[in-house]
């Protein structure tokens, strides 16, 4: 018993699960469900479909040089059991897969790095481009839109003006300016 | 060599033979001459057929010729038998006739065809071409005689048993009736004619069997009579020539009995005077018929006689009888071995043999190289293993045994780990994991995997201390500018999300007519409630609107943009009378003064119909043309069936 691993998309493969193909040239192909099954059957590359391993790992969104990726192999050499060998796999197994899930976070991170400036860039030409939307909206600037908001506070319950922040971030919803219609 | 000849085609007498032919060269060559052929053209027209004839003649005497087996050829044996039976001399004067006739042939047509090269008319042409064929044909009809023998010695010759003379044979002779055709029948499975009177046999037979996995064949001849050779007939030479030729072992049959009706004297002397051809032989003496007569009891003078059988070679006597089946066997395997010793002892006198020897020779090295004895390994566990007794308390236990102690078979299950080869004996029994957290412990299972970790621990530590898990959040805070840009970004976002997703869905048609925006009514809500949607003050026009339409109510006419204004006054007035257009005056009614004459009308419009629909005819608005030419019946491929009835 083993845990493959999907020739479509590299997820595993438990016992019991998924479909092999085996073509005439004995080679085996696993599939962890239809769907992998049927991209297969499309002759879809695994390189080109988004949402598979290889794609993510040919496109640099993964981490592929690494040396705790290279502890898991098949080995030509069969290996003989031995209890404190296995112990220490056993163990070497857990630390190495820590180790692993730090360097992918780390890998992540510097993988997102400058995304929030651009984004922030985008945002700024965004706002610039529609000023007159915003007019529309009345949304022209968060000061006015607060101000205008606590006015008609005023003007419909006279209550106190709080000044508190989190009642302004309540305060910031989007207003609407609107007449009341002067015939009913 | 061949042995069989079976398959030679049949010779046609002359008659066919020039039927053949004649007929060939009309079928196969022009046969027309038109007025007008230039004399060039009409010779080459007769040398073709001169020519095609002597062809088709020699091409069949060749085939002929070439079917029948060369006496030259054959084995001696064959030859012989073929010249008892067909006389050698009569064989091949048929042969040669037949090959002189082809010369003849092709001479002829030499000399017609040089004669046609200078015909001067067609006339002239056609009558050496006429000569010509015709001393062919006379040729051809000399052959009568030879080709019907051929064709007889054909049939014969087709029929001959396939005697092979290399084989190993037996070859069973005697006098007639002494029961050379039983013990053939005894011995094999060939058909002879069995009967009680001489010369039942008149041609060889031939039966096969196997003795020693090796193919023997049995040869019954026909009976001798004890007379010199020129007076022997052909039934009788058939045997001699199978004595003669073929390298067998010979069995003569004697009857001591003397049902035969020849006495034992005479066929002793047969014995002695055909001793000559059994030179290079193996020769049995067979005593048949001991059911009747027993050598023993015969006078002492008889057995004398019959003594000097033996005396010269090394002939054996045995005794048999077919009748009661007695010793059948054991004189046919008798002779067999004699045989093959013969076989082998002449092999072994012959040049060949050298060449089988070479291979099968063992050498044996007479000179020691040193005083080293050396003998065969034998390990020592051999000599102290201890032969298994089921009885002994302190036998081997072996694997049944432990079957049995551990409730016997179907309920004992074999520990294959015992033979599991580790280290340590008390891993045998640990279960190995397979997997761990989704990940074959096999795949990680390696000799040197703690120096692995060590190796990745202290990268892990060179990384750390280079500060690649330091966390840069610098932007985790934004400032309120930023919150506020990011704020009116979404907006903006959403909001051009919903206007495209609401233009579209105006633009789809949705199986309605396109109406032109002008002509589209649009209604006062509807637009305050779109100016409404894009914040736009909308106040004073709506007001002014409503003004409007407010005065406008006393006028009569509406046209314009104020259509737009009378939907919202109309929800309001709902009771004003419907303005509609006046009503197109009816056509049906168009020639009636009164609209009470129209029952009348119809009245007698019916009463004009009525005759028409009783006779139920084509009325004259029932016009119709046929078509003239139905396309069903004259276009396409026609399929089944025949035009008029499709």
């Amino acid at each position: 018993m083993r845990i493959h691993s999907c020739h479509f998309c590299s997820s595993p493969v438990y016992p019991g699960h998924g479909i092999v193909f085996v073509r005439n040239d004995a080679k085996e192909f696993r599939f962890c469900r239809s769907k992998c099954h049927k991209n297969f059957k499309m002759k879809r590359n695994p390189r080109k479909v988004r949402w598979t391993k290889a794609f993510r790992k040919a496109a640099g969104k993964e981490m592929v040089v690494d040396s705790t990726l290279t502890f898991a192999a098949r080995r030509n050499v069969p290996v003989r059991y031995n209890r404190e060998l296995v112990a220490v796999t056993l163990k070497a197994m857990e630390r190495v897969a820590e180790i692993r899930a730090k360097r992918e976070r780390a890998f992540y991170k510097n993988r997102m790095r400058g995304n929030r400036a651009k984004q922030r860039e985008e945002d700024r030409k965004l706002v610039a481009e529609n000023e007159e939307l915003l007019k529309q909206g009345g949304l022209v600037s968060r000061e006015r839109i607060v101000a205008k908001a606590v006015e008609e506070d005023i003007d419909e319950n006279s209550m106190d003006i709080v000044e508190s922040a989190e009642q302004r971030e309540e305060v910031l919803v989007k207003v609407p300016v609107r007449r009341r219609k002067q015939k009913n | 060599m061949k042995v069989t000849w079976k398959d030679i085609a049949p010779v046609p007498n002359s008659t066919e033979f020039l039927d053949v032919v004649l007929n060939r060269t009309q079928r196969k060559t022009p046969t027309v001459i038109r007025p007008g052929f230039k004399i060039s053209r009409i010779r080459a027209f007769y040398m073709r057929k001169v020519r095609y004839t002597a062809d088709g003649f020699t091409e069949k005497l060749q085939e002929i010729v070439e079917s029948f087996p060369r006496l030259d050829d054959i084995h001696p044996f064959h030859q012989d038998l073929l010249n008892t039976l067909y006389d050698r001399d009569h064989y091949k004067i048929a042969l040669s006739q037949l090959s002189m006739a082809k010369h003849l042939v092709e001479q002829v047509s030499r000399d017609y065809v040089r004669l046609l090269k200078f015909g001067q008319s067609l006339f002239q042409c056609k009558q050496l071409k006429r000569a010509g064929m015709g001393r062919m044909a006379t040729i051809v009809k000399r052959l009568k005689d030879p080709l019907l023998y051929l064709e007889q010695v054909r049939q014969h010759l087709g029929r001959l048993p396939a005697i092979d003379p290399n084989t190993r044979t037996l070859v069973i002779c005697g006098y007639p009736n002494v029961g050379k055709s039983s013990f053939l029948k005894s011995i094999t499975r060939a058909e002879v004619d069995v009967q009680p009177y001489a010369f039942t046999t008149k041609s060889l037979y031939v039966g096969h069997f196997d003795y020693k996995y090796l193919r023997f064949q049995a040869i019954d001849t026909p009976g001798i009579l004890d007379h010199p050779l020129e007076e022997m007939n052909t039934i009788e030479m058939q045997s001699i020539t199978a004595i003669a030729h073929l390298r067998s072992c010979v069995l003569y049959f004697m009857d001591l009995s003397e049902q035969c009706g020849f006495s034992v004297e005479a066929q002793v002397n047969l014995f002695h005077s055909i001793k000559p051809l059994f030179s290079n032989k193996t020769v049995m003496v067979v005593i048949n018929k001991i059911d009747a007569m027993k050598p023993e009891d015969l006078d002492p003078e008889r057995q004398q006689l019959l003594q000097t059988v033996t005396v010269e070679s090394n002939v054996e006597i045995m005794e048999l009888s077919c009748h009661l089946e007695l010793g059948v066997m054991e004189v046919r395997n008798q002779a067999c071995e004699k045989l093959l010793a013969a076989r082998v002892e002449q092999k072994m006198k012959g040049t060949k043999v050298n060449d089988v020897l070479n291979k099968i020779h063992l050498a044996t090295p007479s000179i020691q190289r040193d005083g080293v004895e050396r003998k065969p390994h034998i390990p020592d566990a051999v000599f102290t293993m201890q032969k298994y007794d089921p009885n002994d308390p302190m036998r081997r236990r072996l694997a049944r045994d432990v079957e049995a102690e551990n409730g016997g078979p179907g309920v004992y299950n074999i520990n294959l780990k015992d033979k599991y080869l580790f280290e340590k004996e008390e891993w045998k029994n640990d279960i190995m994991p397979e997997v761990l957290d989704g990940k074959n412990v096999y795949d990680f299972l390696d000799p040197d995997i703690g120096r692995k970790l060590q190796e990745l621990e202290e990268e892990e530590e060179r990384l750390e201390a280079s500060g690649l898990y330091d966390s840069d959040d610098e932007d985790i805070f934004e400032t309120e500018e930023d919150a506020d840009i990011r704020m009116k970004a979404e907006w903006i976002r959403e909001k051009k999300k919903l206007i495209m997703n609401e233009s579209r869905s105006r633009k789809a048609l949705r199986n309605r007519a396109i109406v032109p925006r002008s002509k589209q009514r649009k209604s006062l809500t509807d637009m305050e409630k779109h100016l409404d949607s894009i914040y736009v003050d909308h106040s004073e026009i709506s007001e002014r609107a409503r003004g409007r339409a407010e005065s406008r109510d006393e006028r009569t006419t509406e046209a314009g943009v104020d259509v737009i204004m009378r939907e919202a006054k109309r929800s309001k007035s709902r009771s004003r009378a419907p303005s509609a257009p006046a009503v197109a005056p009816s056509r049906f009614d168009a020639g009636l003064a009164k609209q009470s004459l129209r029952a009348k009308a119809d009245r007698i419009e019916k009463m004009h119909q009525r005759e028409r629909n009783r006779l139920g005819r084509a009325g004259e608005a029932d016009r119709h043309y046929t078509e003239s030419m139905p396309k069903h019946l004259f276009a396409g491929k026609r399929g089944i069936g025949k035009t008029q009835r499709r």
